[in-house]
């Protein structure tokens, strides 16, 4: 009996002390599984598994990583994870079937592209308002905002069309058509271009921001894998302008791409279908969700290497990477 | 959580976003406007035994309604509208009447969902006025020899479909087959391509029987198949039934405790409702929503078609028919058509190329082609008349 209060006092300070050493960890989301797997990036190993809404996909980061925004597609809205319970605490109106979002810079303006519904909702995360929904291609899916907060940009899959959403007026300002099935959209760090993954069309287009052309198409070979399986998703770009690193689905690897001159310098082997990638904030690992075989890679940056491959759930979707404190 | 203040606020967003869109899309809708006819009649079948899940009567027409609400709904951005003409006639004369109109008011993109004769006799009567799609017959010989240069199959032949079948039975090593084929001209065509498919695929027919009993199978199933399939020892039974009349009582019935597959039990389609990945629970989804049922092969194959000239046109920015038609046959063109891979047209003979869904009732077993059967192009050439083997050569 003397031990409860003892062990309750144990868990005060413990609970305490974590923020002072909090390990860097990664947020998964398990489409199939209606779960979030956790990651201790320091072990490399799952070390918790949260149970949340229904069809978990898009997930995303609040920049003061205490909390973790879920699409749960199926459930028609946005949860809210707080990181230091891993409890859902509160979810936001997205519309129907959030599939990926993108948070404006000023950390209020949530932008949601609904898939069923062929639109985009902003949502003000403080107030929980609806501001407004623009009417995009059909089947919405990738949504990037610029570092500077002036354009949204979303993907519509089936319209093959990038959207560029002015975010004061919240209206279209122009539609460009690129390869087929467009996935995912990154900006590159100091808003010049936009990165954008064609799945169908098996390509990476470069988009000139201030002149919104289209400057470069990136085509990915890889000896003995059929044309057809090359399907690019997620992109993920270094903060010093050096490599850019595109999930190829399907065709089971992670293209290494100079950010410069647009080569693909290599080819990583990693798990079966692979959807979408992320840095570590100190950039020095990269992973990568691969939907078919369940599992994360691991891939030093430094090395070019994957160095390992952790099992999470069921066709694992989305990926995120907090610093962590002292690390 | 309440949601309808989000729903009012949609509502008014809406209509602003409606009002800017029509604005823009009027002062362009002058330079481009895409109709596309879709034209009907298919005989009727006779009676079947098997009446549980009959073929919708709109099925094909609702496939390409989704799709023109799929091209406007990207066109709307680009200044393009699409209009769909559509008729269901209730005779091959009639349907043809329709098609002279349509021609006389220059409508130009046809899709058809008629039988393999009628088909012939349309793309004649279009000549090089209009660009057909074949969204209903999987008539071998159109794709092989008498091919039409204005005439394209978004429908899969028969011998996509059992090539589809084979390369699967190979890979399982299911490899000895008991063929039952049914009475009719559509399940003997069946048979003959699937007879084709297993010396391409090393099987073999231990036994190949054709169908002959009238009796109602529902009342003497049970007694009559297990006599009807004995004989030398099978991997698999293959039934040929396209118009569903005994095909679904061999299940179960057999001698041998055997796999069904073929027009039933686990069967080759263009599509069907349990396709869930690359996206298709979207398209799925806003079928359902639509026609309040589920999307049959024929309605994919009418979606692909108009889809198709959609992309097309947005490709190419032209509603020229000779400049589409180019763009289709050409090695630019492919479509995202939820199947995992891009679908693109055959140049020698308008075939499109696509993944084949394997599926029984209510799952997806498997998506042919598969790995291992290699081509020096496409693996999807693995499936049907490849070019040498076909005498058309219609972009020459």
């Amino acid at each position: 009996m003397t031990l409860i209060p003892k062990l309750a006092a144990l868990g005060i300070l413990f609970s305490l002390s974590t923020p002072l050493w909090a390990a860097s960890l990664a947020y998964v989301s398990n489409e199939r599984d209606n779960t979030i797997s956790v990651i201790d990036m320091a072990k490399l190993e799952v070390i918790d598994t949260i149970p949340v809404g229904q069809r978990p996909r898009g997930i995303l980061l609040t920049p003061d990583e205490e909390q973790l925004y879920i699409c749960a597609s199926d459930d028609d809205t946005v949860q809210i994870l707080d990181l230091a319970t891993n409890r859902i605490v509160d979810t936001l109106p997205s519309g129907e079937d959030p599939e990926q979002f993108a948070l404006h810079p000023n950390g209020k303006h949530l932008y949601v592209a609904n898939e069923d519904d062929a639109i985009v909702t902003v949502i003000d995360v403080e107030t929980k308002r609806v501001l407004a929904q623009i009417e995009v291609g059909i089947e919405p899916e990738g949504m990037g905002v610029s570092y500077d907060g002036r354009w949204a940009v979303n993907t519509s899959e089936t319209s093959n069309m990038l959207h560029w959403i002015n975010t004061e007026t919240f209206e279209i300002e122009k539609n460009m058509v690129i390869g087929a099935r467009p996935r995912h959209v990154e900006f590159t760090h100091d808003d010049a271009l936009l990165w954008a993954s064609a799945e169908i069309g098996g390509t990476v287009h470069i988009i000139d921001v201030e002149a919104l052309e289209e400057i470069h198409t990136i085509d990915f070979r890889i000896p003995g894998v059929n044309q057809d399986r090359v399907q690019p998703v997620g992109i993920q770009l270094t903060s010093d302008g050096r490599y850019a690193f595109v999930a190829l689905g399907p065709a089971n690897h992670i293209a290494v791409v100079d950010a410069q001159t647009f080569e693909v310098l290599d080819y990583l082997l990693v798990g079966a279908r692979v959807w979408q990638v992320a840095l570590s904030p100190d950039e020095k690992t990269l992973l990568t969700t691969n939907g078919v075989s369940g599992d994360v890679s691991v891939i030093d940056v430094d090395k070019l290497e994957v160095i390992k491959t952790i099992d999470v759930g069921r066709f694992p979707w989305g990926v995120r990477i907090t610093s962590g404190s002292g690390s | 959580m309440d949601t309808s203040p989000r729903i009012r606020r949609v509502a008014s967003g809406l209509a602003l976003a409606g009002l800017a869109l029509a604005f823009s899309t009027q002062s362009l809708a002058d330079e481009m406007e895409i109709r596309v006819g879709y034209l009907q009649w298919q005989p009727d079948r006779g009676p079947a035994l098997a009446q549980l899940t009959p073929e919708p009567e709109d099925s094909g027409l609702q496939g390409a309604r989704l799709a023109i609400a799929d091209n406007l709904s990207t066109g709307r951005f680009l200044g393009q509208a699409y209009h769909l003409e559509s008729v269901i006639a209730d005779s091959e004369d009639a349907l043809l009447e329709a098609l002279e109109e349509m021609l006389a008011e220059e409508i130009s993109m046809i899709v058809m969902n008629v039988p393999a004769d009628t088909l012939r006799r349309a793309a004649a009567l279009g000549n090089d006025q209009a660009l057909i799609f074949n969204a209903g017959s999987r008539d071998v010989s159109l794709r092989v020899s008498d091919c039409s240069p204005y005439l394209l199959h978004t429908a899969p032949s028969h011998s996509m479909l059992t090539d589809a079948l084979a390369q699967w039975l190979n890979m399982r090593r299911w490899r000895s087959v008991l063929l039952i084929t049914g009475p009719t001209e559509g399940d003997i065509a069946w048979a003959d391509a699937f007879r084709r498919s297993t010396d391409k695929f090393a099987l073999t027919i231990v036994d190949d029987k054709a169908w002959t009993f009238d009796a109602d199978m529902r009342r003497n199933a049970s007694a009559e198949l297990p006599l009807f399939t004995q004989g030398p020892d099978y991997d698999v039974v293959v039934v040929a039934d396209e118009r569903n009349d005994f095909g679904d009582f061999v299940p179960f019935n057999t001698w041998l405790p055997r796999p069904v597959v073929g027009t039933q039990g686990m069967a080759p389609d263009a599509w069907h409702p349990a396709v869930e990945a690359w996206g298709a629970a979207q398209l799925q989804n806003r079928f359902e929503k639509q026609a309040e049922r589920h999307m049959t092969s024929t309605d994919y194959a009418a979606w692909a078609a108009i889809r198709s000239v959609g992309e097309a046109v947005t490709r190419t920015e032209s509603d020229s028919m000779e400049t589409l038609r180019e763009y289709l046959l050409g090695d630019e063109f492919e479509l995202a058509a939820f199947k995992g891979r891009p679908l693109s047209f055959r140049g020698w003979n308008g075939q499109l190329r696509q993944p084949i869904p394997l599926a029984h009732p209510n799952s997806l077993v498997a998506m042919a082609p598969f790995e291992g059967f290699l081509h020096q192009y496409t693996e999807l050439d693995t499936l049907g008349y490849d070019e040498p083997e076909s005498e058309c050569r219609i972009t020459d």
